[in-house]
């Protein structure tokens, strides 16, 4: 199991260091050239030479690499343009706010996608399923964007139920531990913090979550349709099984396979969403640090951003596919 | 002993015979199998009946605009600092922009630009994403060792692409090559060429393994043969569904990337993905602004997705009867 | 008092779109207890459809029963499904072609069976494992113990179909159905199965419903015979009178096209002629007759009644018959037999 671990891991390696190539090309395509996009447009020829020589911009291209890599590994990415303070330090500062946001989005997601997929799978044919895969058609087309302004606009501001701006309403104390508002509420106890933080997720996470709905609801219902139709749940009626016991170990336990590959990968798409779904709702985010990154052109950001997404992404699809073969033993390497 | 004699009875029993034998004995190609299950899938009809107006509009709609798009003859009615804006009235259907331009005109002229941000992304992946993967599953098929390493090469660089989160691919890309609308046609399209690379990739090597290669190479036939005029064209199935797909993609993408701001500078030009961009400030004021090309966008997306769904569902072996 | 009496089944499928089809027209037949009984006929016929439609395994929807098939006293088909649910796997059980398809993937060997034993006989955990394990020892299962945790891809095609017979027979049924059990196997695998299939019936008492094809796995097991042609059955004897003295013509020719050992080399094979699709709806005479030699006028005057052939149960839908003469001699019954 850990050969098998190790070799997913070592797989790794070649894309991650096609990455860093790409990143490098990438930096260096850049308009205004590299110290331009390093340093942004007003910068001084003193600082431009610094850069020209710490880049080693005359040296030969290979050596130029090294250097990049070098830093990369440092997870150094220079400073943002926009606030002047090292990239990771940014990063680290905003990614809770991402990760709440993109862990009520996923549990939206799996919370009503799969027994709604289930459900709709079960009366194929009838309203419920027709409707569901109307619905779920639609909501892969309406631009993440536009939902998120369409909700601020329906639930807050015209019917004042729910927060739109921020992560806390102003005025509530609380305690900082981690900088997870709803880990440190439940952890000093704080319930008001915990309960008020929720509330500020449930718009942007119910925005960001529509995409991954809806892709969830369809994969299940399709994954279903496809289970029931297989000898094993016959031969299960067959025994006289009880409902429950041939819905979850027969039909459920093998049609969320697939489903669960398909979770792997919405975490990619969860990443552009927080992107532009965060400052909609003013959440502090590395989203929103990102699109603000392209407006100003701070390149170092959106470069350090973008690889620390890749690299997330890329794990997470690891970590995923580890567990798959835990749990389908026809994949399980012996 | 009493056999049958010769008689009507025979003839109609030998031309009930026939009657109730089935009609799927005539050789039907997989393709003219789909098209007939397509007919009559409700889906595939509402998806190209609202993509065959969708082409329409963007043919006819800047015929039919009463004024231009651009011209921002109401400037003087306008007024953003007091909120006042001319709302649907007789000369405009649908009322008049913050600069004073006519919004139904832009509507219409809209729908062609976005139809052709639309086509020419997924141009942009389809044309070298087929490329791509057509190369990497030949050699991969055919050119033996070193085939198979290039084939791997390949795949590797589609790999470091796909690990990237499309929106923010899509953004590196439109970062070097400076705002525009073209920009974010080749940004879109560069996003969907790993996956239509690896579709055809896969598709080919699907087939490389088929009963029916195997016959056709026992036979002598010379395999570039086999590979361009049986291959190939069975392939083809999942690419165009893909295709479809990314069509209702590539518009929603685009409208994003507009909104991120990178889109083309100049807004005067109308499209629908940078008409719901630029309307987002204006929310309050005028939702209306918004909410058409919002929903012609949705509409046109769901009208492709419907049908690439469609297609898919018909081409599918596994349903056919 | 028969354990099972299937009176006029009709089993129509009415999908929306598409024909009705009649997959099973007025069937009637019965089984006593510890009896064997055959299904027999070509594919498409309605055997399997049959068995299902007794079984309560057909869909709700698109699919319209009719008659009755009365258990113990009970209309199995008037049940609700609940009840049904009780019925099945207790006092009758199933087993099917593929045996790989027919398994689980995911939830090892030992839990598919042990489910069975929870779900009728309360048992649990260490009671129902041991159980489990005697009961894959039963069927023929080498190393029980082990295999209990393996999954349905370990094992091969052969004891995968015996562990399904020990799901199947884990509760002690009264009756046993299988359809086709062993279609989908090896030819020596096949004969192994159907001796344990025989030796599990001889031991418990328990009924068995075999359906098939394959004639010759009817001759070596079956007390009673029922023929089915186009969801109708066409004859119904003991076996030793179906293989003697057959005489409904789709019969003869089911026999005639066995191949067998002792043919003289160089003899055609001796098919029926014409195809499963070349049926008339029974409605407008005899649905074999687009294929029969002996086709009369009389054959398409609406659907032949059951006659009685003698008082041993024989009887045969045709009024065109076989003469008993025509017929392989008895030695060469009794070989096959």
């Amino acid at each position: 199991m850990f050969r098998f671990i190790i070799r997913r891991l070592l797989q790794l390696v070649p894309t991650l260091f096609g990455l860093s190539v790409l990143l490098f090309v990438w930096l260096r395509r850049l308009p205004g050239g590299p110290e331009t996009a390093l340093l942004g447009e007003r910068a001084t020829p003193e600082r431009v030479a610094q850069i020209r020589a710490m880049l080693g911009l005359d040296q030969p291209i290979h050596v130029q690499y090294a250097r990049f890599m070098r830093q990369l590994l440092k997870l150094d990415f220079g400073n943002s343009i926009q606030t002047g303070r090292p990239v990771t330090q940014e990063f680290l500062e905003r990614f809770p706010a991402t990760i709440e946001l993109t862990v009520v989005a996923m549990v939206i997601a799996v919370g009503v996608g799969i027994p709604l997929g289930f459900l709709a799978a079960r009366r194929h044919g009838r309203w419920l399923d027709v409707g569901t895969v109307a619905a779920s058609l639609i909501g892969i087309c309406i631009p993440v964007f536009f939902l998120a302004y369409l909700l601020k606009y329906v639930f807050a501001l015209q019917f004042h139920l729910l927060p739109t701006q921020g992560r806390l309403s102003a005025g509530l104390q609380r305690t900082d531990i981690t900088g997870f508002y709803v880990l440190d509420g439940i952890m000093t106890r704080e319930w008001d913090v915990v309960a008020d933080s929720l509330m500020h997720l449930m718009l942007p996470g119910l925005a960001l979550s529509s995409i991954p709905l809806a892709i969830i609801v369809r994969m299940t219902r399709a994954s279903v349709l496809e289970v029931l139709g297989e000898d094993y749940v016959r031969t299960a009626e067959a025994k006289g099984l009880t409902e429950p016991v041939v819905r979850r170990r027969h039909i459920l336990r093998n049609a969320l396979l697939p489903v669960v590959t398909t979770v792997g990968l919405l975490t990619g798409g969860l990443l552009s969403g927080a992107v532009l779904t965060e400052s909609v709702f003013a959440l502090n985010g590395v989203g929103s640090f990102v699109k603000d990154a392209i407006f100003y052109k701070d390149y170092p950001g959106l470069m350090g951003f973008i690889l620390i997404f890749a690299i997330t992404y890329v794990l997470v699809n690891l970590a995923v596919d580890i567990s798959y073969s835990f749990i389908d033993p026809r994949v399980r390497v012996r | 002993m009493s056999v049958l004699t010769p008689g009507r009875k025979a003839e109609r029993i030998d031309r009930l015979a026939e009657l109730t034998a089935l009609a799927d004995e005539t050789g039907r190609s997989l393709w003219q199998e789909a098209f007939a299950r397509l007919r009559r899938n409700p889906m595939a009809i509402i998806g190209a009946v609202i993509v065959a107006l969708f082409l329409l509009l963007s043919i006819v709609g800047p015929l039919l605009a009463p004024y231009s798009p651009t011209a921002q003859i109401w400037r003087e009615e306008t007024s953003t600092a007091q909120g006042i804006f001319p709302g649907p009235r007789a000369e405009n259907w649908l009322g008049v922009d913050h600069l004073g331009r006519d919004f139904f005109s832009r509507m219409l002229v809209g729908a062609r630009q976005t139809l052709l941000v639309g086509v020419v992304a997924t141009l942009v992946g389809f044309a070298l994403g087929t490329l791509l993967g057509a190369v990497s599953g030949a050699a991969a098929g055919l050119g033996g060792r070193r085939g198979r390493w290039l084939d791997n090469i390949l795949m590797r660089a589609t790999d470091v692409l796909l690990a990237l989160p499309s929106l923010l691919l899509a953004v590196s890309v439109a970062a070097v090559l400076g705002r525009s609308l073209t920009t974010v046609m080749i940004a879109v399209g560069v996003v969907q060429i790993p996956i239509f690379a690896r579709l055809l990739r896969g598709s080919m090597l699907a087939q490389a393994n088929a009963d029916y290669v195997l016959a056709a190479r026992s036979l002598g036939v010379r395999r570039w043969r086999i590979v361009l005029s049986h291959v190939v064209p069975n392939s083809l199935g999942p690419v165009i569904v893909q295709a479809t797909l990314t069509l209702a993609t590539a518009i929603i993408e685009a409208a994003a990337l507009s909104y991120l701001g990178l889109g083309n500078p100049d807004p005067s030009t109308p499209e629908w993905g940078l008409m719901l961009a630029d309307a987002q400030v204006f929310l309050e004021v005028r939702a209306s602004w918004a909410f058409y090309p919002a929903a012609g966008i949705v509409i046109t997306a769901l009208g492709f997705t419907l049908l690439g769904e469609a297609m898919r569902e018909a081409l599918d072996p596994k349903l056919r009867k | 008092m028969a354990l099972l009496e299937v009176s006029d089944l009709s089993v129509v499928f009415a999908r929306r779109g598409q024909r009705e089809v009649r997959a099973v027209d007025g069937v009637t037949f019965s089984v006593d207890s510890g009896e064997v009984v055959g299904l027999v006929g070509e594919s498409g016929c309605g055997k399997s459809v049959t068995s299902l439609a007794v079984m309560g395994l057909l869909p709700k929807r698109g699919v319209r029963v009719s008659g009755q098939a009365v258990f113990d006293g009970m209309d199995l088909l008037r049940l609700d499904a609940r009840a049904m649910r009780d019925v099945r796997g207790q006092d009758i059980a199933m087993i099917f072609q593929d045996p790989l398809t027919s398994l689980n993937p995911v939830v090892p060997i030992g839990v598919q069976v042990t489910e069975v034993l929870t779900r009728h006989r309360g048992l649990k955990g260490d009671a129902a494992a041991k159980e489990a394990a005697e009961l894959l020892d039963r069927v023929g299962i080498p190393d029980p113990r082990r295999r209990l945790k393996e999954y349905p891809h370990q094992l091969s095609g052969g004891m995968r179909q015996r562990a399904l017979i020990a799901m199947a027979v884990a509760c002690r049924p009264r009756l046993l159905i299988a359809d086709e059990p062993t279609t989908a196997l090896d030819v020596t695998i096949q004969a192994q199965i159907l001796e344990l299939l025989k030796d599990l019936v001889r031991e418990s008492g328990t009924a068995l419903i075999m359906i098939t094809h394959d004639l010759g796995v009817v001759a070596g097991m079956c007390d009673t015979i029922n023929v089915l042609y186009a969801g109708k059955v066409v004859e119904t004897a003991g076996r030793r009178d179906l293989f003697a003295r057959p005489r409904h013509p789709y019969t003869v020719g089911l026999l005639g096209s066995i191949p067998r050992l002792d043919t003289v080399r160089g003899e055609r094979l001796t098919p029926i002629r014409g195809s499963v699709r070349d049926v008339l709806p029974w409605a407008e005479g005899c649905a074999f007759a687009p294929r029969c030699d002996r086709r009369v006028d009389d054959c398409l005057n609406g659907p032949p009644d059951l006659v009685p052939v003698n008082g041993r149960g024989h009887e045969h839908r045709c009024v065109n018959p076989v003469p008993p003469e025509a017929v392989p001699t008895r030695e060469q019954v009794e070989e096959m037999v």
